[in-house]
């Protein structure tokens, strides 16, 4: 669990933004997974406070909301780090070395699957199937892929990453 | 290699290929010239004409006459959407994000000509949520076009519709690929398939007809309705033609995204596109992880739909993996069972449980707990999940398990009486090539 508390609470702006979002739906509901997305941004993850919220905005239950965000794989919890680290796992990227590129994260960083350096810098994670397989093997950091990786590459996005760097060099473009 | 000119990746490597003004600037029936003459001189019930004339099949998966489709929708004067499926997930298929990476516009064009033909007012993309680079670049082209009277109350000043673009990115769900599945997604919920009948056309997003169709099928339009349906027509097998995105991917040389025409074997493709295998060839996934391997002895199929169905398999997504002889195929079928089994949504007890088991089942082969008999358990799950279930997740694990055995028993065999793999390779690891390092670029 993160140690320093943060502040939950949406921007009455971002409110209005999701209400007015909704409008461009056949019915409200249709807004919420890009409600939750923009949520997610604001506050850097999706705990039971932001889906209510959104769910207030959108006009629909927060148990149903909840529910929905906890099918789903890939919004960010309060526990992840700074950089979620995803792995692809998946056939493709495993015939082409993806094992080799998640045990030498795994052993870099000190962490296994869904944990996080206690630095809070890196959550490593598996991904199932990026949509990366000419490009294998693949991870994605946050919002961008590395594709084609190498160890030195892994190097020198990680490098990057801890001096808080963007490794842009090496993003899908 | 045959001679053929690339229409849907034609610009995918000119630098800002995604800009309007690269997009205009490349003349031709570009820069929404096309759809300014469709929308102000074609009539919508024409364009659906000519899509079904073109053979246009859908390049999802299903493979469903794509004209056909859109005749389907019911004449009840309720709102018509358009959901663009653009959650590519299935495992071995990266074309729909450079579409949208790469041509945006070029598919915001083919929607509006598919909007006007079936009369739709607002169309949705639902875009997966790993795609982050290609939502932005999707909603930035949208943003544009807005500015620039394309999109909005009056389409490209023509007075003729209003249209509406709007992106929905998912979280991470490989059944939000299944066109119900989406739905449910895009309306706010889990991503729940749906039991059809009704089908979309008839009740779908919010219970209005809704058409359904994958990036790439929506962005073939494009070029039907410029070049002619006879142009379309002309590429590759009649029953299933026109230009095709290929993904191949695992043991070749220079995987990656290759234009070809349907018809190209597949032969041509492994070897004149990704530069021939690495190591000897075992077997061919045609289309997506879901479908039937195919062996070394069908190599000569042609890559189109009816062929490929015709060799025991299906197109798919288009999407080949190539395994070479070093690759143990009951670890790759296990990698399979997991991902299948992760995504399963649980709504049927057969896929929920089953997929589990089988997971189970390859798990304990693998890692040398194999019992007598297990071979033929997992052909007797396998018979009792398949079509029994909602969707065709369950399905999509069924077709590699029953084709996998059915073409290597001798190694699930192997497995078993020697508690390790046929080809020498650590439990739950494959064979690692020197050239594979960093061959991705």
């Amino acid at each position: 669990m993160s140690t320093t508390t943060t502040n939950t609470t949406l921007r009455p702006e971002t409110l209005k933004g999701i209400a007015a979002l909704t409008k461009r739906f056949p019915q409200p509901e249709g807004a919420l997974l890009t409600s939750l997305r923009i949520a997610e941004r604001e506050v850097g993850f999706i705990n039971a406070h932001v889906c209510e919220q959104v769910a207030g905005a959108i006009g629909m239950p927060p148990a149903k909301v909840w529910g929905m965000v906890s099918f789903y794989t890939t919004f960010r919890k309060e526990t992840d780090g700074k950089n979620v680290v995803w792995v692809c796992a998946t056939l493709p990227c495993a015939l082409r070395g993806a094992e080799g590129v998640y045990d030498y994260l795994s052993k870099k960083l000190g962490v296994n699957k869904d944990e996080t350096t206690p630095d809070n810098l890196f959550t490593l994670k598996k991904a199932e199937c990026l949509g990366s397989c000419g490009t294998a093997p693949c991870m994605q950091v946050n919002d961008d892929y590395y594709e084609g990786l190498t160890f030195e590459k892994i190097d020198e996005i990680l490098a990057d990453l801890k001096a808080g760097k963007s490794p842009a060099r090496h993003v899908t473009q | 290699m045959p001679e053929f000119e690339p229409v849907l990746s034609k610009y995918f490597r000119e630098p800002n290929a995604w800009t309007l003004a690269h997009y205009r600037s490349r003349g031709g029936y570009y820069g929404y010239e096309t759809a300014r003459k469709a929308i102000s001189s074609m009539e919508p019930k024409a364009i659906i004409e000519d899509v079904k004339k073109s053979n246009l099949r859908g390049r999802g998966g299903a493979g469903f006459p794509a004209g056909m489709k859109w005749s389907f929708l019911p004449e009840n004067g309720k709102p018509r959407y358009l959901a663009v499926n653009a959650d590519e997930s299935e495992p071995g298929t990266f074309k729909d994000r450079e579409i949208m990476a790469k041509d945006p516009h070029g598919l915001i064009e083919a929607m509006m000509i598919a909007c006007w033909a079936i009369q739709c007012k607002h169309a949705y993309i639902f875009i997966r949520g790993e795609f982050v680079r290609e939502a932005k670049r999707m909603q930035a082209a949208i943003d544009e076009c807005y500015r620039e009277g394309i999109l909005g109350d009056d389409v490209l000043g023509l007075g003729k519709f209003k249209l509406d673009i709007t992106v929905i990115t998912g979280a991470g769900a490989y059944i939000c690929g299944e066109e119900t599945g989406l739905l449910s997604a895009a309306e706010g919920q889990r991503a729940y398939p749906k039991i059809k009948p009704p089908f979309p056309a008839v009740e779908g997003y919010f219970r209005q007809p809704t058409i359904i169709n994958n990036v790439e099928t929506i962005a073939c339009v494009l070029h039907i309705v410029a070049r002619g349906w006879e142009w379309f027509k002309k590429i590759g097998p009649e029953s299933g033609p026109g230009p095709k995105l290929f993904c191949i991917s695992g043991h070749v040389k220079k995987p990656g995204l290759y234009e070809a025409p349907l018809g190209t074997t597949l032969r041509q493709l492994i070897y004149d596109y990704a530069g021939g295998p690495i190591g000897e060839i075992k077997g061919i996934i045609p289309g997506g992880s879901s479908m039937p391997i195919m062996t070394v002895d069908q190599i000569d199929t042609p890559a189109d739909f009816d062929s490929i169905r015709a060799a025991g398999s299906f197109l798919g997504s288009a999407g080949l993996i190539v395994f070479n002889k070093d690759t143990c195929i009951v670890n790759a079928l296990l990698n399979l069972a997991r991902f299948y089994h992760h995504e399963s949504c649980g709504q049927c007890t057969p896929c929920r449980e089953g997929l589990g088991w089988l997971e189970k089942l390859c798990h304990r082969l693998e890692f040398g707990h194999g019992k007598e008999g297990d071979v033929d358990l997992m052909n007797e799950v396998s018979v009792m999940i398949k079509g029994r279930t909602i969707c065709f997740l369950a399905d999509s694990l069924i077709m590699p398990v029953q084709s996998y055995i059915q073409k290597f028993r001798e190694e699930f065999e192997y497995h078993i009486k020697h508690k390790r793999c046929m080809t020498g390779t650590k439990a739950g690891e494959f064979a690692q090539v020197e050239e594979l390092a960093g061959a991705g670029r």
